[in-house]
This record gives structure tokens, sequence and C-alpha cells, in this order.
């Protein structure tokens, strides 16, 4: 949209105390409708907030893929989907008046005739609404699409609209190495103002990752402690038991440095050594991330080399039962060098942080499934209690839990009960269940909503992106040029990780157990 | 649920809180524990005879339960205090990855001469430091009355009595000492923000301005929702509220804009459910919306100055009485600042 009037500017002054605000009049367009993150996320989450009445008063769904289906072969899919995986039950009436407003496009993403039948098919819907109604293009296909989608959505004039706000929403991964995420948003910036574009990281739709704000910014016992002078080194683990499943094409290009550390641990890095915002504007908050990700300095080869292991899961034990290594998955190409562990050291290098280590941890088939940020403060100065016959004092720990467990742990030391003044850790928990009972909403129900309100504050900018990446690259370049010294570290299924992990955290330092 | 259970005759507060320690101790012990959920204390105050309904209400609460609830159940006669504790998990194993969150619960058996005199049984029952809200659904307005010092919030029901006028008088006056979730107002809340979003477009936003009429239809018993709404409206839109005349079963009269008259009218219509049936604003140029409850959502109807006119429906679920209640306790978690201003312009209307 051009210049705002002043009653465009106006407030509306019949939304104070609200708890949902309305959100524009839109018509969503999910490209990759048919494909699996529509299945059992995109489409259940819109269910969810059509139960919750948070669409839009006037809403439509476009979806679009390549496949020929009716509009009822695609709504009965949409129920289907929508039983299967909504995290309630599906509300009868609800649901049908939902599937009423949804329709399909069968149109081949390169095809440029198609676009135009997508052009009509909005212009009647803002007829039918008797009002223009904003438009957002969810992008969920297969990435090498997502220029393709752009460039023709450009050509068939769909990308602006003088009466209405045009936004594009678009899945990860936005590239897989700083060349190509370059490439790719330089054709998005040649389509679409940087205000109109949506990257989703669903991490950052979490309740648990935004609590990480919370915690730091409104609490005064926090933020004091929080910083150079108290904190040893900070340790970020995003683990999981399970192994690749079906997914060997994609995971063996991507490896775990992309799926995982490119994108959601190093947001998590943001939000743990960002500055307090002035504000929680999307913007104010997108500056501190990243400036967070441009004080950390991209590796050198020689860097890499001593601050980072990578390492493939080898054939063992899982939840009991024997598993065979990553090299003997199905689809995996044999001699892989592809790592399912990556471990890395990073120095945020600040007036806050400069001298505390983050190390940051990721991998498949490990003990179990967890993913939390551990804060590790440095010892007292001086131990005046006696440390024979116990523990003795531990320093303390603060840990967010993102997932399974949705909470907040410090442990402190406390004198054990008797005679002798003997100290042990303890812990002292903030669990989300037992705090607010209520189930979270899924990550994508907050993320569709804000994109389609234009609240940016939970998606990545062009320049996070880009930060995120020249981090990586540089690792990833350095690992590349060592392919070929033979196999890479090992780890069996079911354990910890490498043994070459724990030399990352050097002497008198830990990994925090799984 | 599993659930572990004590009892006494004629009891204390203190043995009642010192059971619930124990119970909770021995469900350890026993290698069953659970984490007690904190969340908010509860205090409800019943008509010992209608407990059960009160009960029916509280289990089709759903997600938003209080996580120590404290019914006082109040019978004629009484003269000792006769209590049941309770502490309750999830049957089974909790799945990989969830807890095991337990819920306490202790009903009282009183007489109405302990209401007076409730905080010094209450107080000692109460998780310190976790909010505390009140509920009396059946009156009891000296066991209120007792509790409001220790009540941070007290939920109420403008509808329970049948003059709505009164009943706005004491939800004013509780407003003074603890924060008031009125589940009169909590109905009201999905017709609010769709008149809230109907008008966000800017180009709409403008037409507020111009409202010359709202008409509400509410069920019977529903007036107090019904005149919240327009309170609300009243409140946010600067207009100047006046009394409202009963017309056998409608409700008429004015509110004062800045530069015009803005005619109200509640009308009492034939409805399943409490609360409201439609709403309908129009504005001088002839524009009109009207928002009509139907399955799936709410039937909405747009008239544009042309007299042309367009139907849709805007998806939502009902939340049903027990959904109501829900929201009610969860929404003593959260402030509104609305309803205080809604309440007040209410009042002038049916005063």
């Amino acid at each position: 949209m051009a210049v705002r009037t002043r009653e465009e500017a106006a407030e509306n002054p019949l939304v104070e105390g609200l708890e949902r605000l309305p959100v524009p009049p839109t018509s969503l367009v999910i490209f990759g409708v048919s494909g699996d993150l529509a299945r059992r996320k995109l489409l259940p989450a819109l269910y969810n907030l059509a139960h919750e009445g948070a669409l839009p008063e006037r809403f439509n769904l476009l979806g679009v893929s390549r496949r020929q289906l009716s509009d009822d072969d695609f709504r009965a899919q949409a129920r289907r989907s929508i039983e299967e995986f909504s995290r309630r039950e599906p509300d009868p009436p609800v649901l049908e008046e939902l599937l009423s407003h949804m329709q399909y496009l069968a149109i081949p993403f390169d095809d440029t005739e198609g676009y135009g039948r997508l052009a009509r098919c909005l212009g009647r819907l803002d007829e039918e609404a008797g009002l223009p109604l904003n438009r957002a293009y969810y992008l969920s296909t297969a990435p090498e699409f997502f220029p393709v989608i752009v460039e023709n959505l450009k050509s068939a004039d769909l990308h602006r609209h003088d009466a209405a706000e045009v936004r594009a929403i678009i899945e990860k991964p936005f590239g897989t190495d700083l060349p190509s995420s370059r490439a790719l948003q330089a054709v998005v910036s040649s389509v679409f103002r940087e205000h109109q574009v949506f990257r989703i990281d669903h991490y950052l739709g979490k309740e648990t990752v935004q609590n990480v704000m919370a915690l730091r910014f409104a609490n005064m016992l926090f933020e004091p402690v929080w910083n150079r002078n108290y904190i040893d080194h900070i340790q970020i683990t995003a683990a999981e038991d399970l192994g690749i499943g079906s997914r060997a094409g994609y995971y063996d290009q991507a490896g775990a440095l992309r799926d995982l550390v490119q994108n959601h641990m190093l947001q998590l890095v943001a939000l743990t050594c960002m500055e307090p915002p002035a504000s929680f504007e999307a913007d104010k908050v997108r500056d501190e991330k990243v400036k967070v990700f441009t004080a950390i300095r991209p590796p050198t080869p020689e860097d890499v080399l001593v601050n980072t292991v990578r390492a493939q899961y080898t054939g063992g034990t899982s939840g009991g039962g024997e598993v065979v290594g990553y090299l003997e998955e199905e689809g995996v190409p044999a001699g892989s060098h592809t790592e399912t562990y990556a471990a890395l050291k990073l120095e945020v290098n600040n007036w806050r942080w400069a001298g505390v280590p983050i190390f940051l941890r990721t991998g498949k088939r490990l003990t179990r499934k967890v993913t939390e940020i551990a804060l590790l403060f440095k010892p007292v100065p001086h131990q005046a209690f006696q440390t024979s016959g116990s523990v003795g004092v531990q320093p303390n720990t603060i840990v967010l839990s993102v997932q399974p467990n949705e909470g907040v742990t410090v442990t402190l030391d406390a004198k054990i009960p008797g005679p002798r003044m003997r100290i042990r850790p303890v812990n002292m928990e903030f669990l989300y269940g037992s705090a607010f009972m209520s189930q979270s909403p899924e990550a994508y129900e907050r993320l569709i909503l804000d994109a389609m309100r234009g609240d940016a504050t939970l998606f990545t900018r062009n320049d996070e992106v880009d930060a995120q990446w020249s981090i990586i690259d540089s690792i990833l370049g350095a690992w590349h040029a060592r392919d070929g010294d033979g196999p890479l570290p090992s780890y069996p299924a079911g354990s910890a990780g490498p043994p070459e992990a724990d030399e990352l955290l050097g002497p008198g330092r830990e990994w925090r157990k799984l | 649920m599993s659930e572990d259970r004590w009892s006494a005759r004629d009891t204390t507060p203190s043995a009642i809180e010192a059971a619930l320690r124990d119970l909770l101790a021995r469900r350890y012990r026993a290698g069953r524990p659970f984490v007690p959920a904190r969340v908010m204390n509860l205090v409800v105050i019943v008509e010992r005879a209608f407990r059960g309904e009160v009960e029916n209400r509280l289990a089709r609460v759903g997600r938003y339960h209080p996580s120590r609830l404290i019914l006082c159940a109040v019978e004629h006669g009484r003269r000792t205090l006769d209590a049941v504790a309770t502490v309750a998990a999830p049957p089974g194993e909790p799945r990989a990855g969830e807890l095991a969150v337990g819920r306490e619960r202790v009903e009282i058996d009183m007489g109405p001469a302990h209401l007076g005199r409730l905080d010094t049984i209450v107080d000692a029952l109460v998780v310190p430091d976790l909010t505390t809200m009140v509920w009396a659904p059946h009156g009891h307005d000296d066991g209120v009355e007792a509790l409001r010092r220790l009540a941070n919030i007290v939920l109420i029901d403008s509808q329970d009595l049948p003059d709505p006028a009164a009943a706005f008088a004491r939800a004013e006056d509780l407003t003074r000492s603890a924060y008031v979730v009125d589940l009169a107002w909590l109905r009201s809340t999905p017709w609010r923000e769709r008149v809230a979003a109907t008008f966000d477009p800017p180009p709409l936003r403008r037409s507020l301005g111009e409202i010359d009429r709202v008409g509400v239809r509410h069920r019977e018993d529903s007036a107090a929702a019904g005149a919240l709404f327009c309170g609300w409206l009243a409140s946010r839109l600067g207009w100047r509220p006046e009394s409202l005349d009963r017309r056998g079963a409608r409700l008429h009269g004015h509110s004062r804009a800045r530069r015009h008259q803005v005619t109200i009218d509640l009308e009492a219509v034939e409805l399943g459910a409490p609360g409201l049936a439609g709403v309908t604003i129009e504005m001088a140029s002839g524009a009109a919306v009207t928002l009509e409850r139907g399955p799936g959502g709410l039937r909405a109807q747009r008239r544009d100055p042309d007299g042309s006119e367009r139907r849709w429906t805007v998806l939502g679920a009902s939340r049903g009485e027990g959904g109501i209640l829900g929201e009610g306790v969860r929404q003593a978690l959260l402030r509104d600042p609305t309803y205080a201003p809604a309440l007040r312009a209410a009042r002038v209307m049916l005063a």
C-alpha cells in the first residue's frame, strides 16, 4: 500500500483490551498445499485458528499444487489432515465452514498461465467480499521452486496491490549456503520489499523460545548476572533420539549443521545473547539479533579444525532396539560425508560476552530428545564450606528447556540437612505445565496469524539469514575441504555423541548430561 | 484420574492444610509423584444442596482448571466443619516428555454462621503467593465480603441476579477491592472481537463516528451481556450513555455521541443458550453490519449505503457455558482495562 491517510493511521478504539487482535481480511494462498508440511501443520493450524475465532473475518484459502484435484477432492484431503493432526477434536460445523472457504488450483509452479488463473480467482474473491482482501502467499514447496514462484507472482502482477497488503511467507531452508541464500534473496527482493517477506523459522513460534526474551527482559533477577562477569560458558543443545527415517534424500544434502544449527540454534544463540531491545517491535528485536550474529566472527579453516566437531552415528541401541548406522540407512549414499552430529564453539565478540565460549551441539540418534539453553556460571570466588563428605559447592546453572519439558531450572547450592555444613546442588524449577496448565498453541498457528497481521517479530530478516549463513558457510567450506581425509568420526547410536566433542569444551568443563 | 483422599468430621482449617501436605508426601513415598499445579486458588461458595450443578460446571471447564479448588458448601443448621481433601493426577504414567500435573481439592461443609468469618477458614488453605479467585454462584454475599481481603479476583455472573442494574451495582462495588471477571462480559467477547474486526480496516474505521443505532438481541436472562456490549461501545467511542426505557421485551433509549444521538435497542429473543443472539450496527450513511449466531460461527451481513448486501460466515466454535467458565478462570490471570468503563456505562443505561 502507498502512503497511509490520517484515518488509516488512527488507532481502532475498539481493539483496546481484546486478547485477539483483528486480522485484516485475507486470502491465503498455500503453494505446495498437498505436501507434508501443509498436511501435518498448516491445515490443522488453520483449523485451530478457525475454531478459536482467530482467523480474519473474511478469509479464503487457495491451495495450489501441481497435482490435478477438484475442489471437493482437496477439501476431502484437508478434512482428513485436520482430523488426523489437529491438536483438538474438530467441531463439525466449524470444520464444514472452514472447508467451504477453501478452493484448489492445480498449477505447475513454472506455468505462467496458471498464475493468471490465480489472479482471476483472487480478484473474484475480492469482488465477493466487496473489498480488497490482503494476499498472503505461503511458499511451502521444495526450495528450488521459491524463486520460480516469486518471479511468476511478479509476472502475473500478483506481488502488489493498490488497496491491500501483499505478503510472502517463505518456509525454510532459505538457501543451502551463503551464495544460494543471496541468490534467492536477490530474486525475492526484486519482487517484494523486505516488510512484505516473512521467513519462517518455526522455532521462533514456540512459546518456550519466546519465553527466553520474557525471562531475560521481564525479570530483574537474571539480567544483572547475564554477562561475562558471571557466566563461564553457555551450552545450547538440540538432541534427537530418532534417526533420519525416510528423509535420507533431504538429510544427506543438508546435514546437521544446515538442518538445525544455521537456523534454529543460531536463533537461540541470538535470543540468549542479544541486548534488550528498546521495544518489541519487529525491527527493534531483529536489529538486536543481527548485532549478535555480526559479533560472531566467521571461523577461519584453522578455527574450524579446533572449534568444531562433526560425526556420523554408527549402529547401536536406541530405545531398547538395535538400529543401523547412518551409512546403512536406506537412501544414504555409500561413503557419505554428511554429518549427523555437529558441535561447535562460538564466541560473541562484544562487551557483554567477550571471552565466554558458546558451545552448540546437535545430533541424530543421541541418548534422548532434548532442546535446551544452559548458562553455566563461574564458581564462587572463595569456598568457605567444607568439601569432604559431599558434592560441595557447584557453580550455578540456569537451564531454559525448550522441548520436550518446557520450563526453566535454576540450580542452587543448599545445605544438606544434618549437623555438618555440607552442601549440594538442588534444583528450583518453573514448569510451564504446572504454572499454566494450558495447551500451548502450535508454533504455526502463531506464525500464520502474525504473518497475516503483518507482524514480523517472529520471522527472520534478510540480514539475519545472511549473517547466519556467513557463519555456517565458513564451517561448511572447511569441512568439505577435508572430505577426502577419510571417514568422519563416529558415535554409536543411542550414545551422547562422539568423544571428540568432549575435547571441544576444554579442561574443567563437560557437556551437560543429555 | 488417580486420586488420594482424606476426610474428617468436625475438623479445623489447620488439620485440612496438614492433610493436604501429608497426601502429597504419601504420594511421593509410594512412588507415584506428580508436580502440583500452581496456577491459582479458586474458592467457590455454594449451597450444599446444589453443589452438584456447580461441580458439573467446573467439570466442563476444559483446559483452564484452577490448581487448588476450595469448595465451601453451605448447609443450613450446620455448626461444624466437615472436610474432604483430595489430590489427583491423570491416570497412568505420563508419556515421555510430559509431566504428571496434580490438582488439589478441598470440600468443606459449613453452616451459614461460618460465612461471616470465612476468611479465617480459607486463609489457611490457599497456596500463598498464588492468585486467589472467589466465586459464589448462589449469592452468599456475606462470604464474599469476608473473603475480600484474600481475593485478588472475584468471578461473578451479572446475569445471575434477576435485576441487571442491581448486578451491575454489586459488580462496581467489587471492582473497588478486586479484579472482577464477569461471565456476562465474557459472553459478549466474540461479539466485541468481531465488531472490532469489522471496523478495523482503515477505510471502515472512520464510520465508527457515524454509528447512529445499535441493536442487540439477547436471551431473556442475558440483558446484562447486552447492556455490557452497549456500554463497551459507548465507553470506547466516547458516547455519553443515557438511561434506557422499557418497552415490553425491549429496552430503548439513546447515547450522546459528539455530534449526534445514537439509538440503543436491547431486545429479548428466544435463544437456546445464554448470551447474545445478534447485533446490528447502523450508520448514518445507511450502511449497516449485522452479526447473528449460527452453526460454525457468526453469520455476518453488511449493507452498503447504496442498499447492496453481502453475507458471510465468521468462523468460530461456540464455547458453551463450560467454555465460558473456563475462559473466566483463564481471564483471572489477565487484565482487561475495558470492563470497568463498560460496566459504568451499562449501569447508566439500566439506571
